[in-house]
């Protein structure tokens, strides 16, 4: 078990390409820690920096109180899954789990009690002599976390090791590495570009992009709280199911409150009130183009909270409606034909075509600064700390 | 319908045309390969006083075995089938050895300057052997290996070509098994020797065929490095019928043929590995 450390890396490839820059990360003992984000923004490089497969050009990476920015992969004391499992082809299930024990000089009945124990955790004890050709993917995937599980590492590295199986074994097994995890509670770090895998894995994840064309880190926090306090447009963008709704827009301040207002000043296509809560922040920004993001989940038929229909109603036209279960997706377009995302409770009769008009949970709306990583307008610093406090002593 | 290739299945006259036409152009080929294997047999058969006369009669009066038992009688001819296995066998050896190594250096280790230095590597192919023969000539004869088996094995114990045949080889082995390995605790001897020449064993099998077959085959070099009648391998052994007692076609014939079983029986035994080896480089599944 051990803490896993992270201080001003940066990665240069061939001394031209910057891969990431500024990674600073504690890793707690026993967390379980993902980075995700879109591809090429640095994921693999940080986590292959980790286990020592490239090396680090600037910074230090420390595992447990020890440095191992020169010290031999075989050395730190982790376990790897690839994304393709890297299995060795020319050996048997058995052989491939017992590789790494045979190279630590372990005892033959050593070796053979834990290759037989994991095999068992993970449900591969008849596939012990067969070699990995002759598994199926899924199977595969299980040899390949079976191979780290039984080496008894500190820390556990995953680069995607999910993303080669059907949507279906996927959330199984996704699901399974959680149950592992919470059973060895072994230190974590796991890659995905599947941000339901990080939400759904991590106890804290690290949202990450490429954007300005360097991997840098956007936000480190729980799930949750990434999810409903995104520090910039990119992390709004990225975490959710569904997409966030984007509206360009500005400032305006009139009857002693602070409003969202799109389009023309005489008939405007979304005008909401932002919470007295907010106005003190942000009446410094009247005047000024902000952006607007909405959850498709934060739009409803029926007022949610204090909302009322003069402060915090926007109207659309409805183009399409998939009912989805419990719930209905509304596909529709503003008075200006914007396209927006209603994810709303599901009827019957809800109306394919015409005029509908939809409360905002004003609760849970975002502003940020124009541009693709336009920063929060209402919470630039992520979480509030209090709220933050109060999560982790739920854990 | 499935099951049938797409050449099968194509159409139109030209199409219909095609395989009758292969098939002849085939059969053809054959024959041009063949017929001189057979008139060789045949002249391997005959008496020595017939085979002035054989392309008259186009058959041996009398069949007769007499020239392989005088291959055997005039000169050490079991001798050179040693001489030529030892060298041969000894060259593959360390070839594969060498060769492998190299190209683990050149495939799996990053080193600066490492891809230059295997261009200009394989830049020596383009140097043609002629050219080398006196240099090296004079080399070996500082080293003290003249008329030696070391003579005859040392230099050919390295290869450009099949230090560049096993790096393409090893280049298809994803990188994430030396990965693998290294984290579950393999230093580059163990990743070499457990992991990579396992996987590479098709590769490391054409090498040995290849260099086998070039090195059993060897005239030039041996012809000009040894003086010694029993350092002698067989292609220069085979020069003693035209030298020492004149020129007994029938006994070159029979000695060349029974040269050529080893090699018939190398690539009979292992052709699936030789179709795989020209496959190398080529569309890997
Ligand atoms: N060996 C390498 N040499 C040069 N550049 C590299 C190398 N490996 C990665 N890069 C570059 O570094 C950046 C980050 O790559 P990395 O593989 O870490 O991204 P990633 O987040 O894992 O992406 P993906 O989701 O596609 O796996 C990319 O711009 C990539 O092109
Ligand atoms: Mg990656």
């Amino acid at each position: 078990m051990a803490q896993v450390t992270l201080r001003d890396v940066k990665k240069v490839y061939d001394g031209k390409v910057v891969a990431v820059r500024d990674v600073n990360l504690t890793i707690g003992d026993g967390e379980f820690l993902v980075l995700v984000g879109p591809s090429g923004c640095g994921k693999s490089t940080t986590l292959r920096m980790i286990a020592g497969l490239e090396a680090i050009t600037e910074g230090t990476i420390s595992i447990g109180d020890r440095v191992v920015n020169d010290v031999h992969p075989k050395d730190r004391d982790i376990a790897m899954v690839f994304q393709n499992y890297a299995l060795y082809p020319h050996m048997s299930v058995e052989k491939n789990m017992a590789f790494g024990l045979q190279l630590r000089r372990l005892p033959r009945e050593e070796i053979k009690r834990r290759v037989t124990e994991t095999a068992g955790l993970l449900g591969i004890g008849e596939l012990l002599n067969r070699r990995p050709k002759q598994l199926s993917g899924g199977q595969r995937q299980r040899v390949a976390l079976g191979r780290a599980i039984v080496r008894d590492a500190s820390v556990f590295l995953f680069d995607e090791p999910l993303s080669n199986l059907d949507a279906k074994l996927r959330v199984t097994t996704r699901t399974e590495i959680k149950k592992l995890h919470k059973r060895l509670r072994t230190t974590t770090v796991y890659v995905t570009h599947d941000q339901e895998e990080a939400m759904t894995l991590g106890d804290r994840i690290v949202v990450m992009s490429a954007g300005r064309g360097v991997g840098v880190i956007e936000q480190v926090d729980t799930p949750l709280n990434v999810y409903r306090y995104p520090k910039n447009r990119f992390v709004g963008a990225f975490l959710g199911r569904t997409p966030m709704n984007f509206f360009d827009g500005r400032l305006v301040e009139a009857e002693g409150e602070v409003w969202f207002v799109a389009g023309p000043e005489d008939a405007p296509s979304i005008r909401l009130a932002m919470l007295p809560k907010h106005t003190e922040a942000l009446r410094g920004r009247v005047g000024a183009e902000v952006t607007l993001g909405l959850r498709p989940s934060s739009l409803s038929e029926h007022p949610m909270g204090k909302e009322t229909a003069a402060h915090s109603t926007i109207r659309s036209q409805v183009q399409v409606v998939e009912p989805l279960g419990k719930n209905i997706d509304v596909s529709c377009e503003l008075l200006d034909g914007s396209p927006m995302l209603a994810r709303i409770d599901a009827r019957h009769d809800f109306p394919t075509s015409g005029e509908v008009k939809f409360y905002v949970d004003m609760e849970h709306v975002h502003l940020f600064e124009p541009g693709e990583f336009g920063a929060s307008l209402l919470h630039p610093e992520g979480a509030p700390q209090n709220e933050t406090a109060t999560l982790a002593s739920d854990a | 319908m499935s099951d049938r290739s797409p050449i099968e299945s194509a159409t139109g006259p030209l199409a219909k045309l095609a395989r009758p036409l292969t098939f002849v152009a085939l059969v053809l080929l054959g024959i041009s390969f063949v017929v001189p294997f057979v008139w060789q047999v045949l002249i391997s058969l005959s008496d020595r006083s017939e085979v002035d006369r054989l392309t008259e009669t186009g058959f041996p009066s009398r069949i007769s075995l007499d020239a392989y038992v005088r291959v055997f009688d005039q000169v050490p001819f079991a001798k050179y089938f040693f001489n030529s296995f030892f060298v041969a066998g000894w060259v593959t050896l360390l070839q594969v050895i060498t060769c492998s190594m190299a190209a683990y250096a050149f495939s799996r280790i990053q080193w600066p300057g490492r891809d230059k230095v295997f261009l200009l590597y394989l830049g020596t192919l383009m140097v043609p052997g002629v050219v080398l023969m006196v240099p090296n000539f004079v080399v070996i004869l500082g080293l003290g290996m003249f008329d030696d088996y070391t003579g005859l094995i040392i230099p050919a114990a390295f290869s450009a070509y099949g230090t560049f045949l096993l790096r393409q080889f090893m280049l298809t082995i994803p990188s994430s098994l030396d990965e693998a390995a290294a984290i579950d605790g393999a230093g580059h001897w163990r990743i070499f020797t457990q992991v990579i020449l396992p996987l590479a064993r098709p590769g490391l099998i054409v090498l040995a065929i290849f260099a086998f077959l070039f090195n059993y085959n060897s005239f030039f070099w041996p012809l000009i490095l040894t003086q010694s009648e029993n350092l002698r391998v067989l292609p220069v052994g085979l020069l003693q019928f035209n030298t020492t007692y004149g020129s007994d076609v029938p006994a070159i014939m029979a000695a060349a043929l029974m040269a050529m079983i080893p090699p018939i029986m190398l690539f009979l035994l292992l052709q699936k590995y030789l179709v795989k080896g020209i496959q190398l480089g080529a569309v890997k599944g």
